[in-house]
């Protein structure tokens, strides 16, 4: 188990390497500086500028540096190596490895990218929170119910709802869950910066609308895995024992549906994170979703691409995360790897 | 479709072949109607059972006819700003208001918007990019994915390792992230520029999403290259190409099917998330424009305006759910009809 889950996370190693390369790479074909403003800065600026956050270098490998420092009569390998990789790329990537992602180039440079992802990420996090806790406390117990009363009213409900949950996107159902409350309740969708602070209920409509999909799936799922669990021969048994159903239900049925629910957690992942960036934005909430499609309108590449390879390092672990659960919920998987 | 429905509908026993649960008391008129059945048939037979995909089906095709003959159905030009006539912000027609320029008029069904534009003649446009833009990634995303998923499965080795590599790296990458930061790399640049951008939109769907679909049907070749009649028509003297070309690809069609029916509304939700966060198409402003703006970008202007005039942003929402609705009931259709290992899960 250990030697499977160290398996997992040296994986995301590679994983956010490539994601930050191809981001790099990418973002380096988009036209403009990063000190393109409306009214140009002076040159000296520019150039003071470039020096100071090293853009200045070349991009991809540096043989400039070591033969210079070679001619300086420098012979040590090691730092013939660091001056060969004295470039905008290998100086980003070491940066990223150490958890520095540069200067946000729209604050010019006086705020780094990962002082604001941990400024603005708790607000994500406690609507992904909302959402996930959602998703999992109203969908399990609805597919369960909703199979235990297969094709009666109630069944037909829930399947309706998770198949309008699972085909429209959160980012449709948030704009028209937004106009029917605004239109049939009032509800403003603007609200003060103080409600975002703590815990409050302003979390509660973004994070019921993020997690819709996700409770859809983990609905539809749990529904069709415990009505095939309901034929195995071992629920037969267990009421053949004289087992009461709520026993039945919870210790035999549930236990083993849930390892289908479970293989949605992956992509419940991606999906909670990308989806956060459009409902921050739909609902106002100052999380880092909204702060990156405002980095978008700014064209702050560095913060761009720091966000997506932090995006990307999320659901990288949590994957690794879900495939460890799989072995938690079955001792099967477990042994068998 | 005429072939199939004459075929059930000359024997009265229809409903006998079709469903076999209960048998029939006549046996002579049984073996007489059973006509030798493809798989198509068959998947066909079981899709039309379904009244969802049906009805999303012909959803689609009705918006196909939409798309074609808009010219027609628009009542107005969807570029031309017109404030003196149309009026700003103009009511849906059955509101009415004081101001004759702003009251509903059924020459304006849904309203104008901000710039006095007839919002239900942008909507009927509107179509077409969203159908264009889920169709042409789909069959980009086929022909790079079929073939790579075929060779990769069928030869093994280092190509089949690449690919598996490549996907797990893709998987982790999601593609709404990816989107965004090709849209913007390549949004100002020349090539970003062609048609508006409808043809970086085309790449930007089409680049990472096809490794999916070879993933699926490298599954597919895998265990389809053991059975049986593979190993026959090896034995027969069969090379590579006709075993792939004649076996392998035909009998994994199914399961890519299904997959394209699903990409579809997804390239359709990114275009829109994308037009939505101001990084999808440029607004066209020819007045003749073929492709003069996106469901996505109506959604952007209405966001905004959305207390002033509610229909820039409730038609073209709705739009959007239902053409993904009904992409999501035909592609669980095909999947019941052709997948035959999740047929339990409907």
């Amino acid at each position: 188990m250990l030697q499977f889950l160290l398996r997992r996370v040296i994986w995301v190693i590679p994983v956010v390497v490539a994601v930050a390369t191809v981001t790099f790479f990418l973002m380096n074909r988009a036209p403009g500086g990063p000190w393109d403003r409306e009214k140009a800065l002076p040159p000296a600026t520019v150039q003071a500028l470039n020096q100071q956050f090293g853009l200045d270098k070349p991009q991809w490998v540096n043989p400039g540096e070591v033969a210079e420092r070679w001619q300086a009569g420098e012979r040590n390998p090691l730092a013939l190596a660091r001056a060969f990789t004295d470039s905008r790329y290998f100086n980003y990537m070491f940066g990223v490895f150490r958890g520095d992602l540069g200067p946000s180039y729209a604050s010019k440079g006086s705020q780094s990218v990962q002082e604001i992802i941990a400024q603005k990420f708790p607000v994500s996090l406690k609507i992904g929170i909302v959402a996930l806790i959602f998703a999992v406390l109203v969908g399990i117990p609805l597919g369960v119910v909703s199979s235990l009363r297969q094709n009666s009213l109630l069944d037909y409900f829930c399947l309706t709802l998770s198949t309008l949950g699972v085909a429209v996107p959160s980012f449709v159902s948030g704009l028209l869950i937004l106009l029917f409350m605004t239109r049939q309740f009032g509800y403003s969708p603007v609200r003060e910066p103080s409600d975002w602070e703590g815990f409050g209920q302003a979390f509660l409509l973004p994070g019921i609308v993020l997690g819709l999909g996700t409770m859809s799936y983990i609905l539809r799922l749990t529904r069709s895995a415990m009505l095939e669990t309901k034929a195995q021969d071992f629920v037969r048994t267990a009421r053949a024992k004289g087992l009461s159903g709520s026993a039945v239900v919870n210790h035999h049925m549930l236990r083993n549906a849930m390892i289908p629910v479970a293989t949605v957690l992956g992509p419940a992942a991606a999906d909670l994170v990308t989806g956060s960036i459009i409902i921050e934005t739909i609902y106002g909430a100052p999380g880092l979703g909204n702060y990156f499609v405002t980095s978008i309108g700014k064209r702050d590449y560095s913060m761009i691409m720091g966000t997506a390879i932090f995006y990307a390092l999320l659901i990288a672990l949590a994957n690794v995360l879900v495939d460890v659960s799989y072995g938690l919920i079955d001792p099967r998987i477990r042994t068998s790897r | 479709m005429t072939a199939t429905s004459s075929r059930t509908a000359a024997p009265t026993l229809a409903p006998g072949t079709a469903s076999s649960q209960e048998p029939s008391g006549n046996l002579a008129l049984l073996t007489a109607a059973k006509a030798p059945r493809s798989l198509w048939t068959n998947a066909w037979r079981q899709f039309r059972k379904n009244k969802l995909a049906i009805a999303g089906l012909a959803y689609l095709v009705f918006l196909v006819f939409v798309a074609v003959l808009a010219p027609a159905i628009a009542t107005h030009n969807p570029v031309q700003s017109d404030i003196k006539n149309a009026g700003k912000f103009r009511q849906a027609a059955w509101v009415t208001t004081d101001n004759p320029k702003t009251t509903g008029d059924w020459s304006y069904p849904l309203g104008t918007d901000g710039t006095g534009r007839d919002i239900f003649s942008r909507l009927v446009y509107g179509t077409r990019i969203s159908l264009i833009v889920g169709f042409i990634p789909m069959l980009v995303i086929l022909l790079v994915g079929i073939p790579v998923g075929l060779i990769a499965g069928y030869a093994g080795g280092k190509l089949d390792n690449t690919l598996m590599r490549v996907t797990d790296i893709v998987y982790a990458f999601p593609a709404l992230l990816f989107f965004i930061v090709m849209q913007i790399a390549l949004g100002d640049t020349a090539f970003g520029r062609i048609w508006n951008g409808l043809v970086l939109l085309f790449v930007t769907l089409s680049v990472i999403n096809w490794t999916g679909v070879a993933r699926l049907v490298r599954g597919q070749v895998l265990a389809l290259k053991e059975k049986e009649y593979v190993e026959a028509a090896r034995a027969s003297g069969a090379g590579a190409g006709r075993i792939i070309t004649r076996h392998l690809l035909p009998n994994s069609l199914g399961p890519i099917i299904v997959a394209a029916a699903f990409i579809v509304p997804g390239a359709i939700i990114s275009e829109a998330v994308l037009s939505y966060l101001g990084i999808g198409l440029r607004p066209d402003v020819r007045l003749d424009a073929p492709f003069p703006t996106s469901w996505g970008q109506m959604i952007q202007q209405g966001s905004t305006f959305y207390k002033l005039q509610v229909w820039m942003l409730l038609a073209p929402s709705v739009a959007v759910a239902l053409i993904t609705l009904a992409f999501t009931f035909v592609g669980d259709g095909l999947r019941d009809a052709l997948d035959p290992r999740s047929e339990k899960s409907a």
